[in-house]
């Protein structure tokens, strides 16, 4: 076999993956819609408690929503790697010739596709609730685009750590939030400098290179973290 | 050299070696602390601005300094034991996490009683190194979280190790990122050019605490580290061998 040979290997074996990942989101759609519709509800949930003044709900908006999209991708991460586990795909892919890591990108990429895109589209939609300022949602949607690409990496690492036990829900949510912290408060005060006035290439760097830091190494742990849960 | 260390990874010959070096760790450990606690209560003067107030950092600075300290022995000897697969050095993890958990929430728990009469509030979030302080709770709650959620030994070992190694990448990430925040702490004073800011008769005390509750540390972990290792081998012949003996 040329090297060649492989090369093309690696890359078919991540679009195939995730081609299949989102045909089989194709087939139930309440699994792409029912973390949406928890997004919204989370969001909806702060002018109810807070009041309905509307400085206060356009100072609190930026904040809200990360922290409701952060949550929503929580939700939907649990299930990244727990349906190939109980049919035993997940034995397939391990013992693949292509490489585990690249597998693992594949179906975070799927994750990313059918979890985090779907929020950044959703998400003018909830800042109109919130009174945000039109560009203002153009970077609120800009710093979710880079945070939810290190937020589907970084929690594939998790998903495969906890894949298979059975008190995943609520120890995916305590690994994976200390970790996430800095994308969090990065992309939520992006958002909330710029409504100030300020400008917001310093944190929009940040998200970018976080992408990039967790898109080199985030594959390679989840690889390794699904072999160890799967011993 | 080599032999040593070799001879060391082995269960029985460190459960051995460990007992003949905590009191090693313990003594020097009791006696710095015992003088830093003395010079830094009585010894040290007033500070012109906080009082006695200051007198804090002589628990505050070390905890700190060691939650760090015990983040980077259990990341470092999950690696080593993920990829050398040394059994030894998983349960020195294993050992860390509660003990770096611990000084943690003295850190927190100092620097919050320290931000009372300083700042006027028990929490100030806009402080980043609490704030960091915080999260690095959080991130050794998750390591135990999932050791325990684990049944089985060996994997929860390395599925362990694999969180403490992307931890330890993220740690100085989520460090930089706090600090971004406007801050309210005092800025260094120990580390920084032409010397520390500190009159000697408070600096000794605190120089004195920091390698009292290093050594202690050494001395708790190594002790953490028997135990551990006496409950991972028990079905071994040495560990029976041990206790029909009766410990000897």
């Amino acid at each position: 076999m040329t090297n060649e040979d492989s090369s093309v290997g690696l890359m078919s074996g991540v679009l195939g993956v995730a081609r299949r990942d989102l045909l089989l989101a194709w087939k139930r759609p309440g699994d792409i819609l029912n973390p949406l519709f928890f997004f919204a509800m989370v969001a909806a949930l702060f002018p109810l408690a807070v009041g309905p003044s509307p400085e206060q709900l356009q100072f609190s908006g930026p904040a809200v929503m990360w922290v409701a999209a952060l949550l929503a991708m929580l939700l939907s991460l649990n299930s990244l790697f727990l349906s190939d586990f109980e049919d035993g795909s997940l034995d397939q892919m391990l013992t693949s010739p292509v490489p585990l890591s690249a597998l693992a990108l594949g179906k975070t990429l799927a994750h990313w596709l059918t979890s985090g895109l779907p929020l950044v589209v959703v998400a003018p939609v909830v800042a109109v609730t919130f009174q945000m300022p039109f560009f203002v949602t153009g970077y609120l949607m800009l710093t979710l685009l880079l945070g939810t690409i290190s937020l589907s990496l970084l929690g594939s690492v998790g998903a495969a750590l906890t894949v298979g036990l059975h008190r995943g829900t609520a120890l995916l949510s305590l690994l994976i939030l200390p970790l996430a912290m800095p994308i969090l408060i990065f992309g939520a005060r992006t958002v909330s400098l710029v409504a100030a006035g300020d400008g917001a290439a310093g944190g929009l760097y940040f998200l970018a290179a976080y992408a990039v830091l967790t898109l080199s190494f985030a594959p390679f742990a989840t690889a390794a973290a699904l072999r160890i849960s799967n011993e | 050299m080599w032999k040593f260390i070799h001879q060391l990874a082995s269960p029985p010959h460190f459960y051995r070696i460990a007992a003949k070096m905590i009191p090693w760790f313990m003594v020097p450990a009791l006696l710095l602390i015992g003088y830093g606690t003395y010079a830094g209560l009585f010894l040290a003067p007033m500070d012109y601005q906080q009082g006695d107030a200051f007198r804090i950092i002589y628990v505050h600075v070390p905890s700190a300094y060691l939650s760090m300290m015990a983040y980077m022995v259990m990341a470092i000897s999950a690696g080593i034991g993920l990829i050398w697969r040394i059994k030894l050095s998983h349960a020195v993890a294993a050992a860390a996490a509660p003990i770096g958990a611990c000084f943690t929430f003295l850190a927190l728990a100092t620097g919050s009683i320290w931000g009372k009469p300083m700042w006027g509030t028990w929490w100030e979030w806009g402080d980043p190194r609490l704030t960091s302080e915080l999260i690095m709770l959080f991130l050794y709650i998750g390591y135990m979280a999932l050791r325990g959620a684990i049944d089985d030994t060996v994997k929860a070992d390395k599925a362990s190790a694999v969180l403490a190694l992307v931890g330890a990448v993220n740690v100085p990430i989520i460090h930089f990122s706090v600090e971004w925040w406007s801050s309210l702490h005092q800025g260094p004073t120990l580390i920084k050019e032409g010397g520390p800011a500190m009159d000697p008769a408070m600096l000794y005390p605190l120089l004195a605490m920091i390698l009292g509750f290093t050594l202690l540390f050494g001395a708790m972990l190594l002790r953490r580290v028997r135990t551990e290792v006496l409950f991972r081998e028990r079905r071994t012949k040495w560990v029976n061998e041990l206790v029909l003996s009766g410990g000897k």
